[in-house]
């Protein structure tokens, strides 16, 4: 109610001359409150009997009385759906089969989400769907809620409508159509059939439009060599399963060479059940996983491996092609004849990006009429051709190009001549990039488009002949973002969508199946695929290969590393912390050198104080573009006269600060050849490394990692490769197994979920590491806190090295010892006998060491150490073997972690979530929506270790109360043992006969680790076998 | 806020009387006419029909779409029978598509007035059952104003309590004042006889110094004393410490007043209608405003008879309106516009984020009563934590609750053996491993 009355505070505001109402009306109070009196009387203050002290404690007393009276729960909100989407229930998770293909990974997936948000990447296990999800498409979830993403198409850095881009970007077609010149659009390798039928259709719409496709790490080579021979720019698809010998020259099959996704076929043939296994043997300069898989690996530079192939072709083909002269001249021989005498069971591979070697594998399969080549599939991941992007770059330094269409492409990073795009780039007209971040390229262009992330889109691919996926978004797009497709029609003057286009595109893909079911399964097969023949110049290849020049410096080869490829996710925080499987660094690339150059150039790794791993710094220069303070790391393994560099680091734009690591290898990829000669030099300083294990050797310690090979495991007793611990008991000598301090309890009622980790089958490759980081809301606590031994994962892949050749012979020399030979130790003599300097020898890895995988979880001990140990009874052991974690009644004594013979504890020395200190993604809103629901996220000051996935067997098990009816065999899994694309992790319940886990468990090849200590592991390794 | 309340007062015998007056004063079938109930009673002028059969006929036919006084779906339906003749009425009930294709002017302009929406054909109901609903259709609308006039009789009645109560504390009152003066009376009493018989009362030391010095003087009245005060006070700190986070009986204002009074209790709605994720999910769920609408598109204001002395009719309908926008119902026009508000409901159950509840284990699995952890939710009005939720009520029912193992066969082989093991027929939660740290903390 308003009103219009005037209220007077006195009857001196009647007295509009009053000077006290005056003063009332400016001032509050009419007299100045007299603060300077009061602040500036020091006697007063000082003789004040409340001292600072006492301030404190008063403001203590009552900050602790009022936390008391706050001792009320904060008010949480519960906003329904207004109206719920018919297949989402709160709390129940759903699955969609789609495709991730970023024109680098690619891979048949199963999107778990929850209440709408994708929260995990599992494997499409569906026949046909062969491509399983490595480390870094399992981590792709999280990129889709990276804050840094581009959110708003940007038109000259100002955010822009989607109308405004559209209508540009056509004004500037038109103009470029009148004006007769370039239009070019500029993608990644597309493999989707709708998509490359769209870009068609465009360059029909505008004459002078073409299409380059560039791959930002170039498989040029084998395109180049599968196009002449096959006349189809694609690359082979090898069934390596099919495989009794598999030379490999400088082919990392197992990492990503040509796409990688061949783990699982090798795996297969890897596994001696039927007293077979495939024959391994790899030539490379780099260590990789390929080598460390290895039956036998021979470390030699790149040029001697264009000698070595030439040789097995000779050898092969009955030719006789002069060669030059290489060390391992033996080796290369014993392989070739080895491979020839295999004949259709053998297979080479070649990783050399030069055309002739690549046309050497072509010749070599044939003549083998491997069947691993003959029956292989063909591929259509990689697809750039790097002379057109050449020639692109010189059109539009000519100013011949008038619009540029960039997707999926970041040229202004990836491209060794950047410099040179990027004066080209000020020639165009219009140039716009769809990109999902305000990447090196999207800075610079005219406009830049937001498009959505893959989880986001509508798509479909050919990955390889005979197949038909197709990508389906499995959340509403988060920002405003539009697909490049989606803007390709309406340039085209379609009013369809891009999903409409798909679908009316799809049925001559479909091969009769219905479009829903191949929504629903995300993939359709619709061929076998046979190659055709073809042949080329052959001999030619191998003369030109054998007289190919040797690096005059150092060879310098690029490589991606398994958590980072080709840069492209390098913000996010899961890859970053990932430990590279070799040399188990996080958070860095580094430049790899053999320890003889090392020792040459005076290059050293040391281990600080804290634990902590350093090396030196060099500075890398090639054709004149120098890499500055480059980390390095002394790699065993590492063929002489050779450097190993990773691709994808050295971002910075739309980057977090702390994920701005590494230096940019892709400045020295000149001409896409990963093959560079280099000159290296020390820089002064240390860099300091966040490693998670040192370079070090398994010291003879054959009860931890045990190796045998196929001869023994095939002829001698499992007691001789496989043998029990023994301890005494009553001045006897008996197996440790038999002897306990404790009573058992009876395990044979419910489950009993127990794990076995074949070494045979595991390649290392991280996807259950990430896998596990991603299902139980791993923190990531960044690059310092790993350097202090911080880091949080549950599940780890060590990685051993041997001193001598191999494992064995270390376990040989040890027992070997005679004495201590204190003299020879102090004289530090290297043929020392005694055990004193033996251990220091055993220390260090060979040049050439052999290499082994183990990975270690929580063991889930019967007999748990840990158990025993906890003063509040935080840590129990389950009637289901799991060894329980109460977060909530622990209150961070460490004393398990002490006790744990396995070191599989990890210790939340901070609040890792919502914390500034650690800006990673439990940090923002976004970055949070990939946490688990199911999984407690854990704060400051408990312990935690790996579950067993309780969560994901508590599941299993109510789904089959809820359906009334046991649980089936193998129904259990854990994210580890599902996102395991090779088999060698199988989870399951052993009291259920007809598992799989059952029967591994009591393989003659099963131990457990540190079985002497008697602590009765639920977890159960399988004895690696080498057939060497 | 209690505003409906008991029923005969003098306001009321005012208002009823008033009524009379109105009805007796103005045309009988005016459609405004407010009239009082019992009128309704008379046989209605549109002919011959059995208006109590009507209504029956009504509510199974027609109420879904229409109402007597207000629009819905449909038009309103009272007094329907003036507008049109009987023999349209007939045809239109039949098969009304029919009649707006021949093209009857009236047909037409009914169908556009009600936004196109086809009227189902009822070519099963007669003509005598049509005359029933609409001699139901034509019975005046009962009196309106009913409701305030209980608000006042309902103030008074709340007095009249009070008032009983009073006259109790005052009979204690004076029973304490009688009591004390006997007590001084036989005092005075007493000194007077003592006076008289010579005795000298003797003036002992009565000041509370002397009190305490004789207690601190006795070690052992010490000592248990402050025994017994720490003992009591270690147990008032310790139930405070324990209550700490315990929100039992929490029952926080909700911004809309649901009550599941009205729809579990007096309409019997099954829990699960509503809480459907409880079967199948760890979340019982709060149903979204689309089940809701599932009933309320149709009922849009509560019967006379579901109002209480708390809450009014108006009230109630207010909050049903809430719905209305918050899901973006528009009542005239029985059209969605497409403006939705979430509705932000304060959670009642919290339980912390360590501890993994699973409903549909529960509900589905074990089949426990909703009520059993809730309460009796159909007799709450709002909504409230009926349960303490501590991890030792889980624990003890884990204890005392056997495993429905009954036709599941997940539990069939474990159950033998462990039920063999443990020399039992009929296995607790407990025992079945449901105490273990693991099964709800990870």
């Amino acid at each position: 109610m308003s009103s219009n009355k005037k209220y007077w505070k006195s009857v001196e505001e009647l007295n509009e001359n009053n000077s006290i109402v005056e003063a009332l009306r400016n001032n509050e109070f009419v007299e100045e409150i007299p603060t300077d009196e009061f602040l500036g009387d020091k006697d007063t203050l000082s003789s004040s009997s409340t001292t600072r002290r006492d301030f404190l404690k008063y403001v203590g007393f009552t900050t602790a009385a009022a936390t008391l009276a706050a001792c009320e729960g904060p008010v949480h909100k519960s906003i329904p759906y207004v109206v719920q989407p018919e297949q989402v229930i709160p709390g129940v998770a759903d699955y969609y089969a789609t495709t991730m293909f970023d024109g680098f990974d690619f891979a048949n997936i199963l999107v778990r989400t929850r209440e709408g948000r994708p929260i995990r990447i599992e494997n499409n296990t569906l026949e046909g769907a062969k491509f399983s999800a490595n480390a870094r498409v399992i981590a792709s979830v999280l990129s889709l809620y990276d804050n840094m993403r581009l959110k708003f198409p940007k038109i000259g850095n100002e955010s822009a409508q989607w109308n405004d881009v559209n209508q540009k970007i056509q004004q500037s077609l038109a103009d470029a159509k009148a004006k007769g010149k370039q239009v070019v659009v500029l993608t990644n390798t597309l493999a989707s059939p709708s998509t490359e039928k769209l870009i068609a259709e465009f360059v029909a719409k505008n004459p002078t439009a073409k299409h380059v496709v560039y791959d930002s790490v170039s498989e040029s080579a084998a395109l180049d060599a599968f196009e002449s021979v096959y006349g189809e720019r694609a690359l082979l698809d090898y069934d390596f399963s099919k495989a009794g010998t598999i030379v490999s020259v400088g082919a990392d099959f197992l990492g990503d060479w040509q796409g990688g996704g061949y783990n699982s076929s090798y795996a297969k043939g890897r596994i001696p059940q039927t007293g077979q296994m495939s024959k391994h043997i790899q030539f490379e300069s780099n260590m990789t996983l390929t080598g460390a898989a290895a039956d036998k690996r021979v470390p030699i530079s790149v040029y001697a491996q264009k000698q070595a192939l030439v040789k097995i072709f000779n050898i092969i083909t009955n030719s006789s092609i002069p060669t030059g002269k290489i060390d391992n001249e033996a080796e290369v021989v014993k392989a070739a004849n080895q491979l020839k005498d295999s004949k259709n069971k053998g297979l080479l591979v070649c990783g050399i990006q030069d055309k002739n070697a690549q046309l050497l594998v072509f010749a070599i399969n044939q003549v083998l009429t491997s069947e691993a080549f003959m029956a292989a599939g063909v591929r259509y991941t990689r697809k750039g051709s790097d002379a057109k992007v050449a020639e692109l770059v010189k059109d539009m330094n000519a100013g011949n190009v008038h619009t540029l269409i960039m997707s999926g492409v970041n040229p202004l990073y990836t491209l060794s001549n950047a410099k040179a795009f990027e004066t080209g780039l000020s020639k165009v007209t219009t140039s716009v990039a769809f990109t999902q971040k305000f990447d090196e390229t999207a800075e610079k262009v005219t406009i830049a488009a937001a498009t959505p992330h893959y989880l986001e889109s509508w798509n479909d691919y050919v990955l390889t002949k005979g197949t038909y996926s197709i990508a389906q978004p499995t959340i509403r797009p988060l920002f405003n973002t539009k697909q490049f497709q989606d803007c390709l029609l309406v340039w085209n003057g379609s009013p369809l969508t891009y999903y409409d286009y798909i679908k009316a595109n799809a049925s001559s893909y479909l091969n009769g199946t219905s479009w829903n079911k191949a929504v629903h399964d995300g993939l359709v097969v619709t061929s076998d695929s046979v190659l055709a023949s073809g042949t080329a110049d052959y001999s030619g290849a191998a003369t030109q290969l054998a007289q190919s020049a040797n690096a005059k410096n150092f060879e310098l080869l690029l490589y991606t590393k398994t958590g980072m490829g080709d840069g492209q996710q390098a913000n996010n925080p899961w890859l970053q912390e990932f430990p590279d499987p070799i040399t188990r660094v996080s958070w860095d690339n580094y430049v790899t050198v053999s320890k003889a150059d090392a020792e040459k150039l005076k290059l050293e790794n040391t281990i600080a104080d804290n634990g902590g791993l350093d090396g030196s710094y060099v500075n890398i220069s090639v054709n004149g573009v120098k890499l500055e303070n480059v980390p390095v790391i002394v790699q065993p393994g590492q063929a002489k006269g050779t450097l190993g560099l990773a691709l994808g680091y050295g971002r910075k734009a739309s980057m977090k600060e702390e994920m701005q690591v590494g230096v940019n290898a892709y400045s020295v990829y000149f001409n896409a050849s990963s093959l560079q000669d280099a000159t290296i030099e020390k820089a002064s300083g240390k860099h300091e490394f966040a490693c998670v294990q040192s370079q070090k050797t398994l010291m003879g310690r054959g009860d931890i990692l045990k190796e045998t090979t196929l001869a023994d495991y095939n002829k001698k007793d499992a007691k001789e490769w496989n043998p029990q611990p023994m301890v005494s008991l009553d001045h006897k000598e008996v197996e440790a197994t038999t002897v306990d301090l404790w009573e058992s309890f009876d395990r044979t009622t419910g489950h009993h979920f127990n794990l076995s980790i074949d070494l045979n089958a595991c390649t290392g490759c991280g996807a259950c590491v990430i896998a596990c980081h991603a299902e139980n809301n791993v923190p990531v606590v960044g690059k310092t806190e790993v350097r202090r031994s911080r880091d949080m994962h549950w599940l780890r892949i060590d990685r051993y090295y041997s001193s001598e050749d191999t494992f064995a012979a270390d376990v040989e020399k040890k027992e070997n010892f005679d004495g201590l030979d204190l003299t020879g130790f102090l004289a530090g003599n290297e043929d020392t006998k005694g055990s004193l300097g033996g251990f220091r020898q055993l220390e260090h890895p060979a040049d050439n060491p052999q290499v082994s995988f183990q990975p270690v979880m929580c063991q889930h001990c019967n007999h748990a150490p840990c158990e025993t140990v906890c003063p509040v009874a935080a840590t129990s052991h389950g009637r289901q073997g799991q060894n329980h974690m109460a977060y909530n009644r622990c209150v961070g004594t460490r004393y398990c972690a002490n006790n744990c013979p396995y070191k599989v504890r990890r210790f939340n020395w901070f609040l890792y979530n919502n914390n500034d200190e650690f800006d990673f993604h439990m940090n923002d809103d976004l970055g949070r929506m990939v946490i688990n629901p199911d999984v407690n996220v854990r704060s400051r000051g408990v312990m935690e270790k790996c579950s067993m996935c309780i969560q994901m067997t508590q599941a299993t098990i109510l789904k089959a109360k809820r359906e009334g009816r046991p649980v089936n065999a193998d129904e259990f899994q854990t994210a580890c043992s599902s996102a395991c694309s090779t088999g060698a992790m199988v989870f399951g319940d052993v009291n259920n006969k007809d598992s799989q886990i059952t029967k591994v468990v009591a393989d003659k090849r099963a131990y457990h680790l540190l079985e002497h200590v008697g602590t009765k592991p639920n977890v159960v390794y399988q004895v690696k076998v080498r057939n060497s | 806020m209690k505003k409906v309340g008991n029923h005969s007062s003098i306001s009321r015998i005012y208002l009823l009387s008033l009524a009379f007056l109105l009805v007796f004063s103005l045309p009988v079938f005016a459609q405004d006419a407010a009239a009082p109930k019992d009128a309704a009673a008379m046989p209605a002028a549109t002919g011959g029909g059995d208006a109590a059969k009507g209504k029956e006929l009504f509510n199974a036919n027609c109420a879904a779409c229409h109402n007597l006084d207000k629009k819905m779906t449909g038009p309103a339906l009272r007094g329907v029978a003036e507008k049109y003749d009987k023999a349209w009425i007939y045809k239109w009930v039949n098969n009304s598509s029919a009649l707006i294709k021949s093209g009857d002017a009236k047909a037409v302009k009914v169908f556009e007035e009600n936004n196109k929406v086809v009227m189902t054909a009822f070519p099963q109901l007669t003509t005598a059952d049509i005359d029933n609903i609409l001699a139901y259709t034509s019975e005046p609308a009962p009196k309106a104003e009913v409701a305030p006039a209980g608000a006042v009789a309902g103030a008074g009645a709340e007095k009249s309590e009070g008032v009983s109560n009073d006259v109790i504390l005052g009979v204690l009152v004076l029973v304490m004042g009688v009591l004390i003066t006997m007590l001084y009376l036989v005092y005075n009493m007493l000194s007077r006889i003592a006076l008289s018989k010579g005795l000298e009362l003797t003036a002992t030391d009565r000041s509370i110094q002397s009190v305490c010095q004789a207690f601190v003087k006795n070690q052992f009245l010490v000592l248990v004393s402050v025994i017994m005060l720490m003992l009591i006070s270690a147990y008032f700190v310790y139930g405070y410490l324990m209550q700490i986070g315990v929100d039992q009986d929490y029952e926080p204002v909700q911004p809309i007043h649901y009550s599941h009074r009205i729809h579990a209790g007096s309409n019997g709605i099954d829990c699960k209608y509503c809480h459907s994720a409880a079967r199948v999910s760890k979340n019982a769920g709060i149903p979204s405003l689309n089940v809701c609408m599932n009933c309320h598109k149709n009922i849009a204001e509560v019967a006379d008879t579901t109002a209480t002395p708390e809450h009014s009719k108006a009230f109630y309908d207010g909050e049903i309106q809430k719905l209305y926008d918050a899901v973006g119902w528009d009542r005239t026009l029985q059209k969605y516009t497409g403006k939705t508000q979430p509705v932000k409901w304060v959670r009642i159950h919290n339980l912390p984020d360590f501890a993994y509840f699973n409903h549909s284990q529960h509900v589905t699995v074990a089949g426990v009563e909703c009520q059993k952890c809730h309460g009796p939710v159909q007799t709450y009005e709002v909504m409230k934590q009926f349960a303490p939720l501590t991890m030792g009520w889980c624990v003890n029912c884990h204890r005392e609750t056997n495993v429905k193992v009954e036709g599941n066969g997940y539990y069939e082989k474990i159950h033998k053996e462990l039920s063999k093991k443990y020399g039992v027929d009929k296995l607790t939660a407990a025992q079945m491993g449901g105490l273990e740290c693991g099964k709800c903390h990870y």
